[in-house]
């Protein structure tokens, strides 16, 4: 599935936060989208999902929707999002009770979700009793149930730890790897960009503009390598240079007002 | 004291001795020295031919028990038995006709019996299970029933005044019949439907006024000015209106348990948190299925906050409501008209009566509370 972004202005009464975005999004691509705070990545996040209506602009999909799909544009929350009265089981399912699937169609989909993201053995555990990653492993085989066109992911590791992250980004190759999701992946740790991502948007301080659109060239599969460490330190140090002067500008300001 | 000499991490006088023990022992040995009450005029000492001494003894021995044994549990049972023992002292002592109100060598005894039994309770308070959960509320309550069953009958309160729980248990024996009529009345027809109501259409009215937002600014000052309003000044008018049975003491109960139940609810629906709601609006759901599978299980413990409210509202409106007119049944009547026949003793088993009940509701709606949101981050696993 693409998405096509033309001309994007938000505003929230006075304040502009995402100011004259054009952004195209190929099948399967993943885009990392990084910026200072308050630069208005999450709105752009919500805009690309449906839950905010932008002020101006137009905002398109496009594209085929695969086998069994049943809500084509899907979310991963930062603070994962799962409902604490509700098993690991349930909460998976939650996003398959409104749709009219076989009992036995349900219970392979949760089983496929629980199965991939190794949590066979936590399916009657509430979400209280697991730990920061496992939660996320919820949430990301929750978004999985649905057989998803497009994720969105907003800062889906910042609520982690260090070694959970290095985890879960493994996760989310192994994912990318099967499956040619596209996806929209909005970060501020420049490391899961560079992992994960085939092209890298920097926005600007607030309002949000486009400041530069960077490609990593290096496929995926081989980031890991020594070969590819030079084009990525490059790139990275690249990323790194915009992303500190919007960040610092960002802090002038907000100490200013 | 060897104990202090060899072992080098109890250096301090403080942690060197029992002193908790030595608090215990003064008062105790200074009630040796005082009588335990009078017989016929005349004060009567600790070895005046009662069986007192057999009592002391078994005390002490109880409380060496205590300090020898090898684990600190075990030692708070065997206290345990000398507090029991002790606070046995005076009924034995009243069976044999003495008068205790001057017997202040008995008093000092009880006091020193009370700070054992702190001890005790600090000990069990300690210990993980029934026993922390059941037994040490327990034996509190059971304390507090014996304490006013001696002070009341040791200085021998006009029963007009306080009676004693024994004699209150026994007018609830008596009157069995007829209280349990006046719970018919009062509980299970008035309160049960009032309370029905009153929590039904606030909780009803609340989910109208958080979809149509000036219902809920309207409403809630409203609330204030209700929960304000005394029910003795309800209670008659809604006799008027709906007359001497049930309906206007249900009436009542709406009137006091509706706003409770609405700002709790409006409170509970507005608990969601925005990124769920996201979720929710994500997966394409409408606001009925997001008020179902999302708002209101989030609502659950502001709701039970309201229920558990409202329990003990609905029967006291409804008690204070029969005092202005019912059938002749009901625990409000029988409270009013046994007051007036200085018939006491029925007036007090009516309140335990209704003291029971009301606790009774709130622990079934606590525990219910326990069963469907052991997912809250308050209900902490022990």
């Amino acid at each position: 599935m693409r998405l096509l972004v033309s001309d994007l202005t938000h505003r929230y009464d006075d304040l502009t936060v995402l100011d004259g975005i054009d952004l195209t999004l190929a099948e399967g691509e993943i885009l990392a989208v990084i910026g200072p705070s308050g630069c208005g990545k999450s709105t752009l996040l919500g805009i690309a999902g449906g839950i905010v209506a932008p002020t101006s602009g137009s905002i398109r999909v496009e594209g085929e929707v695969p086998d069994g799909c049943l809500n084509p544009i899907t979310f991963i929350f930062q603070d994962f999002a799962l409902l604490p009265w509700r098993t690991v089981e349930d909460n998976i399912a939650l996003v398959l009770e409104h749709h009219r699937l076989s009992t036995a169609e349900r219970r392979e989909r949760v089983d496929s979700g629980l199965r991939r993201m190794g949590l066979s053995e936590f399916r009657n555990a509430l979400p209280k009793q697991l730990s920061g990653g496992m939660r996320q492993r919820v949430g990301i085989a929750r978004a999985l149930a649905v057989r998803p066109a497009m994720l969105l992911l907003d800062e889906p590791l910042s609520a982690l730890d260090a070694q959970t992250r290095e985890l879960l980004m493994d996760d989310f190759l192994e994912l990318w790897r099967r499956e040619k999701t596209t996806a929209l992946y909005v970060t501020h740790n420049l490391d899961e960009a560079l992992r994960l991502a085939d092209r890298v948007c920097v926005l600007s301080r607030r309002p949000g503009r486009i400041r530069e659109l960077v490609t990593i060239e290096e496929p995926r599969e081989r980031r890991q390598e020594p070969s590819a460490q030079a084009h990525l330190a490059e790139v990275r140090d690249r990323l790194w240079h915009l992303m500190k002067a919007e960040a610092q500008m960002a802090d002038r300001e907000i100490a200013r007002a | 004291m060897s104990e202090a000499m060899t072992n080098p991490y109890r250096t301090s006088l403080r942690s060197a001795a029992d002193w908790g023990l030595v608090a215990v022992a003064l008062p105790a040995l200074a009630a040796l020295a005082l009588p335990l009450g009078s017989q016929d005029g005349a004060p009567v000492g600790w070895f005046g031919g009662t069986m007192a001494p057999l009592f002391l003894i078994g005390v002490v021995l109880a409380v060496i028990a205590g300090r020898s044994a090898p684990k600190r549990v075990w030692g708070a049972w065997a206290e345990l038995a000398g507090v029991t023992l002790a606070w046995l002292l005076p009924f034995h002592l009243l069976e044999e006709g003495m008068d205790l109100s001057a017997g202040w060598g008995l008093w000092l005894f009880l006091v020193a019996a009370t700070l054992l039994l702190w001890r005790v309770m600090g000990v069990l308070a300690g210990v993980p299970g029934w026993t922390r959960s059941v037994i040490v509320p327990g034996l509190f309550g059971l304390g507090l029933l014996v304490g006013w069953e001696v002070l009341v009958r040791g200085f021998q309160v006009p029963a007009i005044l306080l009676p004693p729980p024994s004699r209150i248990a026994a007018a609830l024996g008596a009157n069995a019949p007829v209280l349990w009529d006046d719970f018919r009345q009062t509980v299970l027809t008035s309160v049960l439907r009032g309370y029905v109501m009153g929590c039904g259409a606030g909780f009803l009215v609340a989910i109208l006024a958080d979809r149509v937002p000036f219902l809920a600014r309207g409403l809630l000052p409203l609330g204030n000015l209700a929960s304000a309003i005394p029910v003795v000044g309800i209670a008659p008018i809604m006799v008027m209106w709906f007359g001497f049975d049930w309906q206007s003491k249900a009436a009542v109960i709406v009137v006091m348990t509706f706003f409770p139940m609405l700002i709790n609810t409006l409170a509970g629906l507005g608990n969601s948190e925005r990124i769920q709601l996201d979720l929710m609006r994500s997966y394409g759901a409408g606001y009925g299925r997001t008020l179902v599978k999302l708002r209101l299980p989030s609502a659950l413990p502001f709701l039970f906050n309201g229920l558990k409210i409202n329990s003990t509202l609905a029967l006291i409106g409804a008690i204070v409501a029969e005092f202005f007119g019912t059938p002749v049944v009901g625990m409000g009547f029988r409270i009013s008209t046994e007051v007036a026949r200085m018939n006491l003793d029925i007036v007090w088993a009516t309140i335990a009566v209704a003291a029971l009940t009301g606790s009774g509701l709130y622990g079934a709606l606590a525990l219910l509370e326990r069963l469907t949101t052991a997912w809250h981050p308050s209900m902490r696993r022990r």
